[in-house]
């Protein structure tokens, strides 16, 4: 059950650990001055104003709820797809109600123009 | 002979096993070096992709791409990558310094990630995983996530936006991405890619659902973040976006998860709708398996270069009518498709192939029209806005 599991648990952590190796390597052998202008924040070349977190559109936000949704219900499919060969049309035409819900609720969110970007 | 993977792998666990090794450790530790081969391999691919990568956008552009260090200029990337080695790596002030440092790291760990489940071969394949399609889209927003790191902690505005636009792109096309993964699944009956792979023996996804594998193919493209999807890096608006405040090789690591991302999904693609290994000979010969393989993810990886090469970068509320009111419906709509008439074709005893050419031929006839229709009403609201604006009242000095 675990068996096919092992060779991720292995490949992951060589993924993370090669590029960590890498840049370590980079900071051994590169120079290191770090002095205060360097250190700042670019804006190239231009002196920074204020700070970081100004105020961003209100609507990266809305896109991120859409997405949560869309995301969750998409994976709740996948069980049904998997035993798609062993149901009947009925059970299929089920899910496909599922799926019409999920494209009411799109609509909803297209009507309401959650989906434009203004 | 035509079956070198077995070969190798059981000559090594014979030795190993002669060595009084025991059986089920040695096991384990082969799984250990074939993940740390992988692994290697996938870093290395790297400085080759990179260089033909640039040499065939450079043939695009009438330029000559790299073409001094040595034959054809094959080792620029290596010659790229030492002078990033002494490159100071410079963390800003302000920045986040835990997140910022391991943020290119984890989107390395997640494209290498993405490879544990790919069958290469009939043989040749890291693992079998039951759930490797679920497997591959839960692994490949961690890279999401290690690019909204690495923009959220720099403290720099310019990255900040990036981070943001991922929000805009990334996590939007991981929907089309998600349902159009939903029909191969269907079609195979598994989530598993070798599974996947071998129910394509007699015909390939792409006959079946061509509508789905293009919405996979782009939105996968977008997911990896690059042109015509490059908005959280656009150079010319905000400089590099996430990775703005990265020098050294600490930059060398988005650059090459970028290159290994796009490699990758040509390889899904290939795997996914195009057959995998699957071609004449290969059940009998891996070998041949392995050729069929790589020429299908070559193909489909010169069209991803291509794609860059060519379209100019879209515009972000394009971005977004492209992802929410195109390749959404489209692809919930395909997966509504492929589920009612693969059914429907077998209780009427009718042809499968046929059948699902005809679905696929009316998605996009039906797709076409709510375009017409769509680009119709999108023109009369902009005429309407422009005689608002040119009618006498707005006009200034029009009332005297």
């Amino acid at each position: 059950m675990h068996e096919p599991w092992i060779f991720i648990a292995f490949l992951l952590p060589i993924g993370f650990i090669l590029p960590a190796v890498t840049i370590l390597f980079n900071r051994l052998l590169a120079p290191r001055r770090p002095n205060k202008i360097k250190d700042s924040t670019y804006e190239c070349g231009i002196e920074t104003v204020g700070e970081t977190w100004v105020q961003l559109k209100g609507q990266y936000y809305i896109f991120g709820l859409i997405f949560l949704i869309f995301d969750i219900e998409a994976v709740f499919l996948f069980p049904w797809a998997v035993a798609y060969d062993k149901l009947q049309l009925y059970m299929v035409l089920e899910g496909v109600l599922f799926i019409l819900i999920l494209a009411g609720g799109l609509l909803y969110a297209w009507r309401r123009g959650a989906l434009e970007w203004v | 002979m035509g079956d070198p993977f077995s070969l190798i792998a059981n000559w090594l666990l014979d030795l190993l096993v002669g060595f009084g090794l025991e059986l089920e450790f040695t096991k384990v530790l082969l799984k250990f070096l074939g993940a740390g081969l992988m692994g290697t391999v996938a870093m290395l691919l790297m400085l080759f992709t990179i260089w033909l990568e640039r040499k065939i956008v450079a043939r695009i552009q009438d330029r000559l791409g790299p073409n001094r260090v040595g034959p054809y200029g094959i080792f620029q990337t290596v010659a790229d990558l030492l002078k990033l080695l002494t490159k100071e790596v410079l963390v800003p002030s302000g920045a986040d310094r835990f997140v910022f440092i391991i943020a290119p790291m984890l989107v390395v760990m997640s494209v290498v990630g993405l490879w544990a489940v790919v069958p290469f071969a009939p043989t040749l394949f890291g693992t079998d995983v039951n759930v490797g399609v679920l497997y591959l889209v839960s692994i490949g927003s961690i890279g999401t996530l290690g690019i909204m790191m690495a923009g959220l902690s720099s403290n720099n505005k310019f990255a900040l936006l990036g981070a943001f636009r991922t929000v805009a792109m990334m996590l939007s096309y991981a929907v089309p991405m998600i349902l159009a993964l939903l029909v191969p699944t269907m079609l195979a009956g598994s989530m598993g890619l070798v599974d996947i792979v071998e129910a394509q023996s007699s015909m390939w996804f792409v006959v079946l659902a061509p509508v789905t594998t293009l919405i996979f193919f782009i939105s996968s493209i977008a997911e990896v973040g690059r042109a015509p999807f490059d908005l959280l890096e656009a150079d010319s608006e905000i400089v590099a976006g996430f990775h703005i405040e990265y020098s050294g090789l600490s930059f060398g690591m988005f650059f090459v998860a970028e290159f290994l991302h796009a490699f990758t999904i040509s390889a899904l693609t290939a795997t996914l709708f195009f057959g995998g290994w699957q071609g004449p000979g290969a059940e009998a010969y891996p070998i041949l398996g392995f050729i069929y393989f790589l020429i299908k993810t070559g193909l489909v990886y010169f069209v991803v270069i291509w794609f860059r090469g060519t379209f100019p970068r879209i515009r972000i509320d394009q971005l977004n009518t492209l992802n929410w009111k195109l390749l959404v419906p489209l692809g919930l709509a395909a997966v509504v498709f492929t589920a009612v008439i693969d059914k429907w074709a077998a209780e009427q005893d009718l042809s499968r192939v046929l059948m699902h050419l005809a679905g696929n031929a009316l998605l996009v006839v039906l797709t076409l029209f709510a375009l017409r229709a769509y680009a119709r009403s999108a023109r009369k609201k902009e005429e309407a806005i422009r005689s608002e604006l040119m009618k006498p009242s707005h006009v200034s000095g029009a009332g005297d």
